[in-house]
């Protein structure tokens, strides 16, 4: 695997060139990595950090975890215990000293959107001590019936707008989880839609622009492959609403590994699955599942720690692989 | 050729057990619920429908098969015809041609999947 020329093309005209973009991404492929904006932060994977405790946030301080693609019904080759590998990143989550103060699930909860694979989901999820999940829906989610299923789950504790949108505050911050995977046009890439684009509008306009933003979907809200379909094709606008505001986060999946990029005060970033890795931009034939070496797995597999420390601008984003 | 062959019998019948839809382009519904010929087959591998581009004479049937890994969604653009449920590995779904004309369909997982039926008369 090549982790440095996979970027053949600089499809983007945002002024950022190949090496630039380069420098602003962090791909997983060769184990822990992680990636901070606007401050230096060690490495931890989650299992040094369960022995580490003097090292956590103090309570006032806002910690929480991203989970992604956890593909439930996948059996594959790239991986054919998929339940096996989640209970593990909940293992991880569990071993963790001061548990996060919640869990954000980025999507594909399940493979085919079936009940029998969501009822794996929220069997396995009982043994994870943190309670509080918010949820946006993966595409893999909502595949049949517009994810009426999905929103009946999942949205139990939010008041979901449209087709499941939501915004909530924590500790000062300020979290929307927006819906790019449903209403999907020929061609084109995700899409949030102009309902969807007003409301998040409304939604932020009465906050101060010191507020913390952290905004979390399924498809990455910037290009990161158009020709593999990685975009959301009206998330100018979305970014557009929150220019003023000094620190935003992105958080998505989709894509099964960690991407990075820093363009101003936003700060965008990608989880690992807990299913399978997905190969890099433009390295195969298609976004397929990615089959790697048995003891490889875990390695390409993992979730991402977010700390929001009172006073610091940015929030630290941490991806520990479950190796 | 043999695994041609191999194949056919073996996607016939993971497609019964996926209670197979069949619905007809242009509203010439005909529940036909047989497998298309090797001509008028597609195959999505790779993110892509392959033929991209198929001709038909209307009346036949068309059969797209799913050889990934991924689930993938036959979509009619304009809504000429009845979707698919999400196709998983080796299932798939049947429709057949009605009026002659043009129509485009996309994955509706993967929208930049697309493709085109072109049906004669």
């Amino acid at each position: 695997m090549n982790d440095h020329n996979y970027i053949q093309h600089n499809d983007n005209p945002d002024g950022i060139d190949r090496r630039g973009f380069l420098k602003c991404m962090a791909w997983a492929g060769t184990g822990v990595l992680w990636t901070v904006s606007g401050g230096v932060l060690a490495s931890k994977t989650l299992a040094e950090i369960a022995k580490a405790g003097s090292l956590l946030p103090k309570a006032t301080d806002l910690s929480f975890l991203q989970i992604s693609d956890s593909h439930i019904g996948f059996s594959k080759e790239a991986n054919k215990d998929v339940t096996g590998t989640f209970k593990i990143a909940l293992d991880r989550i569990n071993a963790m000293p001061a548990p996060p103060s919640f869990l954000i699930h980025t999507g594909d909860i399940t493979q085919l959107s079936k009940p029998e694979e969501f009822d794996t989901f929220d069997q396995v999820l009982k043994s994870c001590r943190t309670k509080d999940i918010f949820y946006v829906p993966g595409e893999h989610d909502v595949l049949n019936d517009g994810g009426k299923l999905y929103r009946e789950r999942y949205l139990k504790n939010v008041e979901g707008q449209g087709s499941g949108w939501y915004s909530f505050n924590k500790n000062g911050v300020h979290f929307v989880g927006l819906v790019n995977v449903l209403d999907l046009q020929a061609g084109g890439l995700g899409q949030l839609g102009d309902e969807q684009l007003e409301w998040l509008e409304a939604d932020v306009k009465g906050l101060g622009g010191d507020t913390p933003i952290v905004v979390f979907a399924h498809i990455p809200l910037w290009t990161v492959y158009p020709q593999w379909g990685w975009g959301t094709s009206d998330s100018e606008r979305a970014l557009g609403f929150l220019k003023r505001f000094g620190s935003v986060t992105v958080l998505n999946g989709h894509i099964h590994q960690v991407l990075q990029k820093v363009e101003g005060n936003v700060t965008f970033h990608t989880a690992m699955s807990t299913a399978f890795p997905q190969p890099a931009p433009g390295t195969a034939p298609s976004p397929g599942p990615m089959n790697v070496p048995a003891e490889k797995l875990r390695g390409l597999l993992g979730l991402t720690s977010v700390k929001y420390k009172q006073g610091n601008a940015a929030l630290a984003v941490v991806d520990s692989t479950l190796s | 050729m043999n695994t041609l062959t191999f194949k056919i019998p073996i996607a016939a019948l993971l497609c019964s057990l996926a209670s197979l839809s069949v619905s007809a382009l242009g509203g010439d519904m005909k529940d036909t619920g047989s497998v298309g010929t090797s001509e008028n087959r597609i195959e999505i591998k790779d993110f892509s429908f392959n033929p991209q581009t198929i001709t038909v004479k209307s009346g036949e049937t068309i059969t797209w098969i799913n050889r990934d890994e991924e689930p993938h969604t036959v979509v009619s653009v304009e809504k000429q015809f009845k979707k698919s449920s999400a196709l998983d590995t080796d299932q798939q779904f049947t429709i057949t041609a009605g009026a002659p004309g043009t129509y485009t369909y996309f994955c509706s997982v993967h929208p930049k999947m697309t493709g085109t039926i072109v049906v004669e008369k």
